[in-house]
């Protein structure tokens, strides 16, 4: 009896019933009549992409010029994953009455955070989040935390406003969710923020963190901003990460905790 | 049909409850007018096009004459001055009324009365065209005929409208019953109406006459092909509902996203200016046969679902109060609810079923609008598919009648061809395979869902009954909805709102209203 092959990190690929044996799912269509051509020209598509043993499961008309796919393929191409390096917001995770623990002995005082939904983006599902007292999913929201007080501007905030209120409030951390991301809206958008910031000159006076479904932290700190959290970020990942920034900027670490 | 025991007087006394909402804001309707709602006038007179700055010459008009303190007695005194006396047709008596101000003199009573006769004719002539054009639509409507409840409506929002045809087109062949095109990002703010046809827009495509008249076309054209009539819908929400909806009606819409309560909550817009504007755009909406959409499945997107289904039901009680002051029938009022409960609710499918046969049975005779989950949605197609199945049992199983269906990439992108295509496959497996399931069936009489419903009337009623107290704009100022506070003087859009002069001139408003011209 041999036993299950460990993964090689070295040479890192997708994993279906076996071991390495890179199997993945394709779905696409195609803007031509379904038939013998249209499935020809998908599975080549599909080899093309480097996607060994290609296999068509299903190709169904979606009107008389539209074609749809789903294929399986064997991918070949691998991935160092044991020396990639990825930039992340670095900080301890901690729960709701830790962080307020923690702000309390460290600070003294509420931290506050403001937040909006810059530009014309209409969508506040994020910012009210991670800031609305209910907060989202059983994980509760910045107004829940007593040692935060969470200022939500709502949706459609010009940039020039969200960072007067930052300024008015004393902000230490302002909060910009981009859900809009078509057409690189957003990228506009957050870069105008930035500058905002910088000409008002408060960009080293608080952090700079945006959140929203297709947001990471490389593009985030790529647009000038400290941190960025992407989708499945809960209101204490921010609210962990605002507080332990605030403290390293301050040159004090992260207390110990028992 | 199954049906819940419903308590009938507590549904009538909330219905009361919401004409005590309603009432006290109509006088401010009768002795307001608004930037958006002159410029539908002019609209509807015919003006339209735009200067060599893009802006609308109804903008135009409208902003000379506000600037010249000319407006309170209302564009269609001024316009109809202009004409009389350039001798000019309406859009060259507009472009000049734009340019050098009203030159008449409006004291003058015999002129006065001259204009004021102008007006009231060629109101009637407008209007009378809009009715030919419903008629029209009504025909081919009984011709064709449309698909089964519920029906289903899918959206395209390519942002460019000569990609948006053929997708639209498409889903009409695939067998979507309603094609939505959604607006860019952003134009519910824009005070004017873009002109024109558009390739250019964020998140969806720009609400234009130029842009509805090349879909409705297209639509037409498949629909003759299809032997099914597809209805068309665009969004007459924030700063131009009015304008939207003359627009609507020009072209041949069949309904419109139109409400005040929406814009105020999740626009930011002014409560004043949006519910003055909403009124005349309901009238007008009410004329042209067109289906208001309400927007009460938004507070689900913020509130929570199983907390806060009461102020859904609360607001489309007041939603339909404001309709009927508008002149609409039931059958007009597609008021909305959402599937937004928490999936990981023990129960939650029961909740839903609660909430949807509640909505469905208050509101007998309108079309009601079901809208898929959106707020619980995480990306994982393959679990949203699931989702969106069980949204679709409850669609038919409680007889929802306008219903978007989910899309498996919803929160990832505007919908793939490929994605429309599943979501109808789904909505059509579902509504094939259980079609007749609600005949076979009863709630338990004081069961989980029976007593669910029971409660969200109760609290309903509860929140309408403070509401009546209060009033609507001071509640609307304490967060009773959505959980979002508005003031009464913020908000975007108060410039545009104006008190009537005593001379004030709106013939379509005085027809609207008396009826005198039938659709």
């Amino acid at each position: 009896m041999i036993g299950i092959r460990k993964a090689d990190l070295e040479r890192l690929k997708p994993y279906g019933d076996t071991m390495d044996d890179g199997k993945t799912q394709l779905s696409f269509s195609l803007p031509v009549p379904a038939g013998p051509e249209a499935a020809e020209a998908a599975k080549r598509l599909v080899l093309a992409h480097g996607f060994a043993d290609p296999m068509m499961v299903r190709m169904e008309a979606m009107g008389p010029t539209m074609s749809f796919f789903v294929f399986y393929g064997a991918m070949q191409q691998t991935i160092d994953y044991k020396n990639l390096v990825v930039p992340k917001a670095e900080f301890e995770a901690l729960d709701m009455h830790q962080i307020d623990d923690l702000i309390e002995a460290q600070f003294g005082r509420r931290l506050v955070v403001v937040g909006a939904c810059p530009g014309t983006d209409a969508h506040t599902v994020g910012i009210d989040a991670i800031m609305n007292m209910k907060g989202y999913n059983g994980h509760y929201g910045l107004e829940r935390y007593k040692m935060v007080k969470a200022v939500n501007m709502g949706a459609q905030i010009p940039p020039e406003a969200l960072v007067a209120r930052a300024i008015a409030e004393n902000a230490d951390a302002i909060l910009a969710s981009v859900v809009v991301t078509q057409k690189d809206l957003h990228i506009t958008t957050l870069t105008e923020l930035v500058e905002v910031m910088e000409a008002e000159g408060v960009r080293d006076r608080m952090l700079a963190i945006v959140g929203g479904p297709r947001m990471t932290y490389d593009l985030a700190t790529e647009l000038g901003f400290d941190a960025g959290f992407g989708p499945g970020s809960y209101a204490e990942d921010v609210a962990a990460y605002v507080a332990q920034e605030l403290l390293r900027r301050q040159g004090k670490a992260m207390p110990v905790r028992a | 049909m199954m049906k819940l025991p419903l308590d009938n007087a507590k549904v009538a006394y909330a219905r009361s409850l919401a004409e005590r909402v309603v009432s006290p804001l109509l006088e401010s309707f009768a002795a307001r007018s608004t930037v958006s709602i002159e410029r539908a006038v002019l609209r509807l007179y015919g003006v339209d096009g735009v200067d060599h700055e893009d802006i609308p010459w109804p903008n135009r008009v409208v902003d000379r004459l506000k600037q010249d303190g000319r407006l309170t007695t209302g564009a269609a005194r001024a316009l109809a001055a202009t004409v009389r006396a350039s001798g000019l047709p309406v859009q060259e008596a507009a472009v000049h009324l734009a340019q050098h101000g009203l030159e008449s003199d409006l004291n003058d009573p015999t002129e006065a009365g001259a204009a004021r006769e102008w007006a009231e004719l060629e109101a009637r002539k407008a209007l009378t065209r809009l009715a030919a054009t419903r008629q029209a639509r009504r025909e081919t409507r009984l011709r064709l005929g449309t698909g089964p409840t519920p029906q289903k409506y899918l959206i395209v929002a390519t942002g460019n409208i000569h990609e948006d045809v053929p997708q639209g087109v498409m889903a009409a062949r695939q067998g979507a019953d309603i094609i939505a095109v959604i607006r860019s990002t952003g134009q519910s703010l824009l005070d004017f109406v873009p002109h024109g046809e558009t390739t250019y827009g964020t998140g969806g495509t720009y609400a234009t006459g130029a842009n509805f008249r090349l879909m409705r076309q297209a639509l037409d054209e498949v629909g003759e092909e299809l032997g099914r009539y597809i209805q068309l819908t665009n969004y007459a929400s924030g700063l131009c509902m009015p304008e939207i909806s003359v627009l609507a009606a020009q072209e041949g819409l069949d309904m419109l996203l139109n409400d005040a309560l929406y814009g105020i909550l999740f626009r930011d817009i002014n409560i004043h200016r949006t519910l003055t504007d909403q009124h005349f755009s309901r009238m007008l909406n009410a004329f042209s046969g067109i289906i208001i959409n309400t927007g009460e499945d938004n507070y689900l997107t913020t509130a929570d679902a199983l907390e806060e289904g009461h102020t859904v039901l609360a607001s489309q009680f007041i939603n339909e109060r404001f309709a009927k002051a508008a002149g609409m029938p039931e059958s007009l009022m597609g008021l909305g609810h959402a599937f937004e409960m928490n999936p990981n609710t023990e129960d939650g499918l029961l909740y839903e079923i609660a909430m949807a046969q509640l909505v469905r049975q208050v509101f007998p005779e309108a079309p009601i609008k079901w809208m898929p989950p959106t707020k619980h949605v995480t990306g994982n197609i393959f679990w949203t598919y699931a989702h969106n199945t069980l949204y679709n049992l409850v669609g038919v199983l409680t007889g929802q009648s306008i219903e978007l269906l989910g899309i498996l990439t919803e929160a990832i992108h505007t919908p793939f061809a490929s994605d429309r295509y599943l979501a109808l496959q789904n909505a059509d497996y579902v509504n094939r395979y259980a079609r007749h399931l609600s005949e076979e069936i009863q709630y338990a009489p004081d069961g989980r869902i029976a007593r669910r419903a029971a409660q969200v009337l109760d609290e309903a009623v509860g929140l309408l009954e403070k509401v009546a107290d209060e009033g609507l704009v001071p509640s609307v100022a304490k967060a009773v909805f959505a959980g979002v506070t508005r003031l009464p003087d913020g908000g975007k859009g108060l410039a545009g709102v104006f008190d009537r002069a005593d001379t004030y001139l709106n013939p379509f408003e005085a027809l609207l209203a008396r009826q005198e011209v039938r659709a």
